[in-house]
């Protein structure tokens, strides 16, 4: 916001009450209320009044309190947000980011608890990243904000509070690639946002039990990042997906997919995905815990597929 | 040092009003307070721990203060009524003879605005009735009249600048014609040929022209309010001269965005026009069933919106209504909300036959008694400015030049393949480059299912 007077910030409570979870604390004051604006609750409307701004040379992030909401904005999102540059025979750009924490976190029951990486997934004309640590929040989001294109930026819930010592001078990250976090041999785990943390716990134990796991971080959920992912499968051979989102539709449906269309002959066994079932976040403690991957199934799903010659 | 609140009676309390309308921080400065123009009024905002409400006074027995402000209150039980009465008045300059009405007041216009709004009016009139008839032959796929709302289009369009951004829903050509989109820029778009502007890509009348302001029309009903608000904020930052203006019909109030589109603007003092085009049809949903309010006009007010509700087939009124509505816009950076009644003379689109839900004779009689070029054309005769010979010569001149522009944009090639990919990002990425490749495979391999006049 200070390198470019044209980034604001449109959302509920994102003025001076810092926004929910304080990503845009301390910014209303610093660049006014005008730039950083709190909008009445309506998020299809707020959404578009981004968009509208946006083809008119602001370049606003749209914060939505939580991703959940953003399904109120989902007709902007797919029929104007991702379609005007094309129908507009590229006369008008769309240059927004639209961000918000998504994700399941501590007993915020179902509507609080949404994953629509895979709803979004499908529109044309988006770009979706996930960050998942300090450093590349801060680096994806820049890129997102200097995109030409509209970025949905997914942010998870219990991330925020992570703490991380980041360069002081400027950098900015590429929106399409993605993060090798442990280089290793034996198998490929492609994960993203939060379940990095749960894939790199189980990896602790992986590697204590002598595997040794390549895991990857792939930012991009849409496009992917197949070059870095396609080398390690090259390398590896086998590929294990852990992801948040439900099962049917998501992230990790659309990954394999293209891993089979593009790497088929390099694989030695199946492409085994862990995803988080097909039902609505419950608010029972336990029962939130096990619809979300734990460690402990990640360690049996890599023992079971490097099992396989 | 946060301020207190309750019942303290000191002068610190009395002093806790809502801060102070803040400055306009221009976003290059943001200390500055705005260059130029007069301090535009901002909401007032609170800084943490101070309260937006005003101190908490004695009460009286006839006042009590709630967060929004201070209200008296009523011991006997009041239900406001669910309508006024009578309908707010409706806005008219020209009678159906096309003259003016004794005591009212208008903008003048000069002759060469009046004429040049009298000569888009016709254009528009004949370009409808030639592109619905091409679609009937089959030579366009689609098209939406405009007929009986040419005051609508051309008044409203002539009372603004060049550089006023237009959100349009669907059923507004004329503005763009008003700002020089050539007939042959409309046939390219409805033919959607390789000059079309939107490279084909959307359905015909979904024009879209950045250089003209106009943004591209996108079919979903409503979407385009909350843009023109954010447009108009875009507008406010900047501190320009210039307004954002919005057009809808009477079904798209219902919409949700409408409302939330009313709120934010009256919120955030955003310049933006609404303007509504209360034609008595969504399809074949007629205002009975479309709301039970007396129109639209009645609910600016409940936003906090100046309104007025003005006869939309009287060129006049609807150019002064828009003339001073910019002039509060741009002037008060507010929002005004502006209801033209009038009547879709057409059908909904060529998809739709009107004659199905409404009675032949009611649509004769607005098409004919009620027209709104006859009524504009008996005001401009009177004044001596247009003759029976003129009109022959402009319907003539517009009906050939159209003609041309029809044969040409027939004959001009379709984009070529490789515009479905482009423009869905800045660059087209690898992904859909890789899908181009497979496309073009599949196409050189069936050459008998590809049409030989359309290039790859």
């Amino acid at each position: 916001m200070e390198r470019d007077p044209t980034v604001c910030v449109i959302g509920e409570d994102v003025g001076h009450y810092g926004g929910s979870y304080k990503v845009t604390k301390g910014l209303a004051t610093k660049f006014g209320d005008l730039r950083v604006l709190d909008t009445p609750i309506a998020e299809n409307s707020f959404t578009g009044m981004g968009i509208g701004a946006a083809m008119t040379g602001l370049r606003p992030v749209i914060e939505g309190m939580n991703m959940g909401f953003l399904l109120l904005a989902f007709n902007q999102i797919s029929n104007n947000c991702g379609m005007l540059h094309y129908t507009s025979g590229g006369q008008f750009t769309i240059p927004v980011v639209i961000r918000g924490p998504g994700g399941v976190g501590r007993q915020l029951g179902a509507e609080h608890s949404q994953r629509l990486e895979s709803y979004f997934q499908s529109i044309p004309g988006l770009q979706l990243v996930a960050c998942s640590t300090p450093y590349n929040a801060k680096g994806l989001m820049k890129a997102a904000i200097r995109s030409e294109n509209p970025v949905v930026l997914f942010e998870h819930v219990l991330l925020y509070n992570l703490k991380e010592k980041i360069p002081d001078e400027e950098y900015v990250l590429c929106l399409e690639e993605a993060e090798m976090v442990r280089p290793g041999d034996q198998i490929t785990i492609l994960t993203y946002s939060r379940m990095r943390y749960h894939v790199m716990q189980a990896a602790k134990t992986l590697v204590n039990k002598g595997y040794d796991p390549e895991v990857i971080d792939i930012r991009s959920l849409k496009p992917f990042d197949l070059y870095t992912i396609g080398n390690s499968i090259k390398k590896t051979h086998r590929v294990l997906i852990v992801e948040e989102c439900m099962r049917t539709g998501g992230i990790g449906a659309s990954l394999r997919s293209a891993i089979i269309d593009n790497f088929w002959d390099y694989l030695d066994a199946e492409i085994m995905c862990l995803s988080s079932q097909d039902v609505p976040t419950p608010y029972a403690g336990t029962l939130e815990e096990w619809t979300v991957v734990q460690p402990a199934q990640i360690v049996s799903a890599v023992e079971q597929l490097c099992k396989k010659t | 040092m946060s301020l207190i609140i309750g019942h303290a009676r000191t002068a610190a309390a009395r002093l806790l009003r809502r801060s102070p309308a803040s400055i306009l921080l221009r976003r290059d400065s943001p200390e500055a307070p705005a260059l130029g123009r007069r301090p535009v009024r901002r909401m007032g905002t609170a800084r943490v721990g101070e309260s937006v409400s005003t101190a908490y006074e004695e009460c009286s027995d006839q006042v009590l203060d709630f967060p929004g402000g201070k209200v008296s209150f009523i011991p006997e039980m009041r239900f406001l009524s669910e309508s006024l009465g009578e309908r707010i008045g409706c806005y008219r300059v020209l009678d159906d003879n096309g003259q003016t009405v004794s005591g009212s007041t208008f903008h003048e216009v000069s002759k060469e605005v009046a004429m040049k709004m009298y000569r888009h009016m016709v254009t528009l009139q004949v370009m409808d009735t030639i592109l619905y008839e091409a679609q009937r032959q089959g030579r366009i796929s689609f098209y939406v009249t405009s007929t009986g709302e040419e005051a609508i289009n051309i008044a409203s369009a002539a009372a603004l600048s060049n550089e006023d951004l237009v959100f349009p829903q669907y059923r507004e050509p004329g503005v763009l014609l008003w700002r020089g989109f050539t007939l042959q820029e409309i046939a390219n778009q409805c033919f959607g040929n390789k000059e079309d502007y939107g490279k084909g890509r959307q359905m015909p009348i979904h024009y879209g022209s950045k250089k003209l302001n106009y943004f591209t029309v996108s079919s979903p009903i409503g979407t385009q309010l909350p843009q023109a608000v954010g447009a108009a904020y875009s507008l406010k930052m900047d501190g320009k001269n210039a307004c954002a203006v919005t057009y809808f019909g009477d079904g798209g109030t219902s919409q949700g965005d409408f409302h939330a589109a009313l709120n934010f603007a009256a919120v955030m003092e955003a310049p933006v026009i609404f303007f509504c085009r209360n034609n008595g049809w969504a399809i074949s949903t007629p205002t009975t069933e479309q709301f039970r309010s007396d129109g639209v006009v009645i609910r600016g007010q409940a936003y906090g919106i100046r309104s007025i509700r003005v006869d939309g087939n009287d060129a006049l009124a609807v150019y002064s209504a828009i003339h001073a509505a910019r002039e509060m816009a741009v002037g008060e950076t507010r929002p005004i909300l502006v209801e033209a009644l009038t009547y879709r003379v057409g059908h909904h689109s060529t998809s739709d036959d009107s004659t199905k839900y409404r009675p032949i004779d009611e649509i004769e009689h607005w098409k004919s008694a009620r027209d709104p070029i006859s009524r504009y054309r008996k005001w401009i005769q009177r004044n001596g400015w247009w003759c029976d010979a003129a009109e022959s010569e402009l319907r003539n001149s517009v009906r050939k030049e159209l003609l041309q522009a029809i044969q040409v944009a027939e004959r001009v090639q379709k984009p070529p393949l490789e515009e479905l990919f482009k423009d869905v990002y800045d660059v087209v990425p690898s992904n859909l480059k890789e899908q181009e490749k497979l496309l073009l495979q599949s196409v050189k391999k069936h050459p008998g299912d590809y049409p030989a006049d359309v290039p790859v």
